[in-house]
């Protein structure tokens, strides 16, 4: 249905008009998700549809495709994309018109390829669906695609399947798969969430090479405001399905007018909440916490006494009465693993916890009821952990009896106001909750038990910008009042350096460096620790270009393995600063001016020289 | 190589594991029919009997040694392919329930051809057009007739179309087979009572199935890259779904097992399982314990088949 001549062919590439997508529960009524949305974008541009979860984003993304999931449908509004009519197409034009015209990649690419199929077979499907061009040209065009965009083994990867690859490498075949047949338009959904930092660099300068190569037109989802300046020239800023603010990139995240906006850019800032409480490891006090020398692992065990395959190799941790301890690392490194193993539910082989002195069962069932009090978990997603058929006042209620103490209104209305939730909140049941207040129950449901130390498993992972900033402003004043230890778990440093005191560094399972806080700012420190400290997205334009600029491209390429045995450096195969040493032996731990416990084999004074600005290549 | 011998080794330990429970079978099948009451001397001399005549007749059976004792004379003859003769026609039993086994399989092949077909694709229409009017049609429909019992159905069907409208033979004559015509005069209502039986569960348990993996991000993928839905379900959603719905069918399939009782006996077809029914009547008990070792046989056969498939089905994948 392109525009015929004689009509006036529309300004720009895509032209969206008061959209209006509705959606239904059910049978329940039609309520709107998006409203009233419009928006052009101009040939060869990448827009920006920035907005939080619930904010309509990956609908009207769906939408410029004439897609609309189960339940949802478009309601009314106009699409032009590339000189189609997308709202009056029939089934059949859309067919031919998606995939070909326009191109889409989905959020988790992981759960987006067919778990049956080789990926070639699904890479080069558009293709063949669309008789652009014959199988064997397909295959070479991918091949060039996986080249282009820094693929390992990029002949022979296609063959396998997609359980088989990482993230970021399935993230990069996504993108190959959009763009086979050649699309004027090609929607990015939310591409590098799921990722870790130093995989996200990777593909966001896949896409921008094959944007530089191919010339598309782009609209990319996002909430992540940082990604949007490294990626798109306009942006649309969406609340509730309604527009906020439009305009440049710059204008937008130099000077945004709307509030949200503003909301938006103060929650992606980051600052320090935490008054760092002088940690005094003077070796006097009796640790709240003391992980001495954790294996922990699977495959039955070798002769030397070590489980075959291990995933935490001799991790040490120290965490003292009041002080909150941050873990950090990239998924896949063990911190989950670790807290698992504290909280008594990852049994390890060698090493040992003790808890305020006193030693901790491998097994939770061997522990006893006052260490299992003393010592709570909060787990990342609330929606799993919280019965939605039990209401808020009743799930802590349950804790209270189980403890042994009074389970009164008085202190379940004492709970909810710790965590700054209304009383009222009581009586009703988690699915009416949206995600930040269930993430307080989750936390108040912890502080029930009148915990002396809470592990804080990725609690804000799941959580929207805005909202997660106000959880870790909340823990930062439960941590004041309450004189509790806290564990905090996650991959955002951000969020690490806002709230903690002290931080542990996990890379394949070891435990690479132990620094104060204060000291992340400063070097020494350890070159994987560099990585995730430059791998976190700035605000200005040129950082992804910078970032690209300053690496050992040779190192990139090099997998992630864990070396399972002691022998050498888990970092070598990545490190920009290895020599041969490195390969063979277990790196010393080196102290630090600062105070930062380094695992490497380079002096203080060389990893302190090879971190100053413009050594790094 | 490794994979491979790894793969090789796990079907082994399924084949291993349902020998084992074959093993337990037969021993529980001995002992059931032991305790069955009455014997085939009773039977088989009738009520005016003089108990001497019982008593030798039980003796030339070996009907009078203890249970154990005859226990291990089975089994030796079992090891030694030796599964008895009847007690009554003192013909071998193997070679009786073997010819009868081959009209069953005959019949419960012909419902197989037809049934399974017919509920995969009901199955599957009504995921892709789950919670329409037709869904619900089929959805109510299957449920009714997987909620009346087969011998309902049968003796119904007997009704209508035998003794009412004299369309079809009451009795599904095997020997009377000579075309296409007398093929399916004899076996369209026994097929069709069986057929219902099955068709309504493996529908539902299909439809089940497909809705889970048609609501996959993967389904999405291939509708946002402009695959029609006859290439979705084929290209996409079948490979993902064979070992769940192989599974379906071996478990429906089996389930013909115990319909074929009933259906045989209804129709007086000449099948194991009316030779079954037959020698339980009689007490001919060497007969019965053979058509139960065959019955347990074929169950454990189907379901170590899923089993394999399923195992087969995630290894290609696994081994790539």
């Amino acid at each position: 249905m392109r525009a015929q001549s004689g009509i006036i062919q529309p300004p720009s590439l895509i032209s969206v008009k008061n959209l209006r997508l509705t959606g239904r529960r059910g049978r329940g009524p039609e309520t709107p998700i998006v409203e009233n949305v419009s928006f052009d974008v101009a040939e060869k541009e990448m827009l920006a549809l920035i907005g939080e979860s619930g904010s309509g984003k990956t609908s009207i993304a769906l939408a410029l495709t004439g897609y609309a999931r189960r339940g949802c449908r478009i309601a009314g509004g106009h699409i032009h994309v590339a000189g189609y009519d997308v709202t009056a197409m029939p089934p059949a034009e859309l067919r031919a018109f998606r995939g070909k015209t326009i191109a889409y990649i989905a959020q988790n690419a992981g759960a987006a390829f067919n778990p049956a199929l080789p990926l070639m077979d699904q890479v080069i499907e558009p293709a063949l669906l669309h008789h652009t061009m014959p199988r064997r040209m397909a295959i070479e065009r991918a091949i060039s695609l996986f080249e282009l965009m820094a693929l390992p083994s990029p002949g022979t990867i296609g063959s396998r399947y997609p359980h088989e690859l990482s993230g970021g490498q399935i993230q990069r075949l996504m993108a190959a798969t959009a763009l086979i047949t050649g699309p004027e338009v090609v929607i990015f959904d939310e591409p590098t969430t799921a990722l870790d930092v130093t995989t996200q660099i990777e593909v966001l300068e896949a896409f921008r090479t094959v944007r530089r190569e191919e010339g598309f037109t782009g609209v990319y989802v996002t909430h992540d405001l940082a990604v949007v300046a490294q990626m798109a020239d306009r942006a649309v800023v969406l609340k509730n399905g309604v527009v906020q603010e439009e305009g440049t990139t710059e204008q937008i995240l130099s000077a945004p007018r709307h509030s949200y906006t503003q909301a938006l850019l103060a929650a992606n800032t980051p600052r320090i909440r935490n008054n760092v409480t002088e940690t005094k490891d003077t070796g006097k006090d009796v640790p709240a916490l003391d992980v001495r020398d954790l294996v922990v692992g699977y495959g039955g065990t070798g002769r030397d006494g070590r489980p075959r395959h291990t995933i935490l190799s001799d991790v040490s941790l120290p965490v003292l009465p009041g002080e909150t301890m941050g873990i950090i690392g990239e998924s896949g490194c063990g911190k989950s693993t670790l807290i698992r193993a504290i909280a008594g539910i990852q049994p390890w082989t060698n090493g040992g916890i003790t808890f305020e002195g006193e030693p901790l069962a491998p097994r939770i069932e061997a522990r006893s009821a006052a260490q299992r009090r003393h010592l709570q978990l909060v787990a990342q997603n609330a929606d799993l952990v919280l019965n939605p058929a039990m209401s808020v006042g009743d799930t802590l209620r349950r804790v209270l009896t189980f403890n042994g103490d009074a389970a009164t209104d008085v202190e379940i209305g004492h709970l909810l106001d710790m965590v700054r939730l209304p009383v009222a909140l009581a009586d009703r049941f988690p699915p009416e909750l949206s995600g930040g207040q269930k993430q307080r129950v989750n936390l108040a449901r912890a502080l029930a038990a009148r915990p002396r130390l809470v592990l804080c498993d990725e609690i804000t992972a799941a959580l929207d910008t805005v909202v997660a900033a106000a959880i870790l402003d909340l823990m930062m004043e439960l941590k004041r009042e309450l004189g509790i230890a806290w564990l905090f778990v996650t991959h955002d440093l951000h969020a690490l350096r806002s709230v903690c005191d002290r931080v542990a560094v996990l890379y394949a399972g070891h435990r690479v460096e132990f620094t104060p806080v204060a000291a992340l700012e400063t070097p020494p420190h350890h070159p994987y620790t560099r990585r995730l400290e430059n791998s976190v997205p700035e605000m200005r334009a040129d950082w992804l270009s910078d970032v690209i600029g300053q690496r050992d491209q040779a190192c990139d390429m090099a997998p992630a393995m864990p070396s399972s045995r002691g022998n050498g450096c888990c970092y070598v195969s990545r490190c920009p600063v290895r020599e041969a040493v490195c390969e063979i032996s277990v790196p010393p731990v080196r102290r630090s001016p600062d105070g930062a416990l380094i695992s490497c084999h380079l002096t203080i004074q060389d990893l302190s020289r090879s971190t100053a600005p413009g050594d790094q290549s | 190589m490794t994979m491979n011998a790894a793969l090789i080794r796990a079907i082994l330990r399924i084949i291993g594991a349902s020998l084992v429970s074959l093993v337990f079978v037969t021993i529980a099948v001995f002992f059931i029919t032991a305790v069955l009451p009455g014997d085939v001397a009773d039977a088989l001399l009738g009520q005016a009997a003089t108990p001497d005549a019982v008593a030798a007749l039980r003796h030339s059976l070996n009907l009078d040694k203890p249970v154990l004792v005859r226990f291990v004379i089975w089994v030796n003859g079992l090891l030694h392919g030796d599964f008895g003769v009847s007690l009554i026609s003192r013909r071998p039993v193997l070679a009786m329930a073997s010819e009868r086994l081959i009209h069953s399989l005959l019949l419960a092949g012909v419902t197989a051809l037809f049934a399974v077909p017919v509920a995969l694709v009901l199955g599957t229409a009504s995921a892709i057009f789950r919670n329409t009017l037709f869904d619900r049609a089929v959805s109510l429909l299957t449920l009714c007739v997987v909620s009346v019992p087969e011998f309902l159905v049968a003796t119904l069907a007997v009704f209508i179309f035998s003794v009412q409208l004299h369309l079809l033979p009451s009795l599904a004559s095997i020997s009377d087979i000579h075309s296409i015509g007398s093929f399916l005069a004899s076996f369209s209502m026994p097929v069709t009572t069986l057929a219902c039986v099955i068709v309504g569960q493996m529908s539902r348990m299909t439809r089940a199935v497909m809705i889970d993996a048609l609501g996959s991000s993967w389904v999405e993928m291939a509708v946002l890259k402009g695959a029609s839905p006859a290439h979705i379900i084929l290209r996409h959603v079948i490979p993902n779904v064979i070992a769940p719905l192989f599974n379906v069918i071996a478990l429906s399939l089996s389930y013909l097992l115990g319909g074929v009782v009933i259906v045989e006996s209804v129709f007086h077809y000449p099948g194991i399982a009316s030779l079954m029914v037959d020698s339980v009547a009689a007490r001919d008990i060497p007969l019965v314990q053979i058509c139960a070792l065959i019955f347990c046989a074929a169950y454990l056969f189907l379901t170590t088949l899923a089993d394999i498939v399923a195992l087969l089905s995630s290894q290609r994948r696994h081994a790539a």
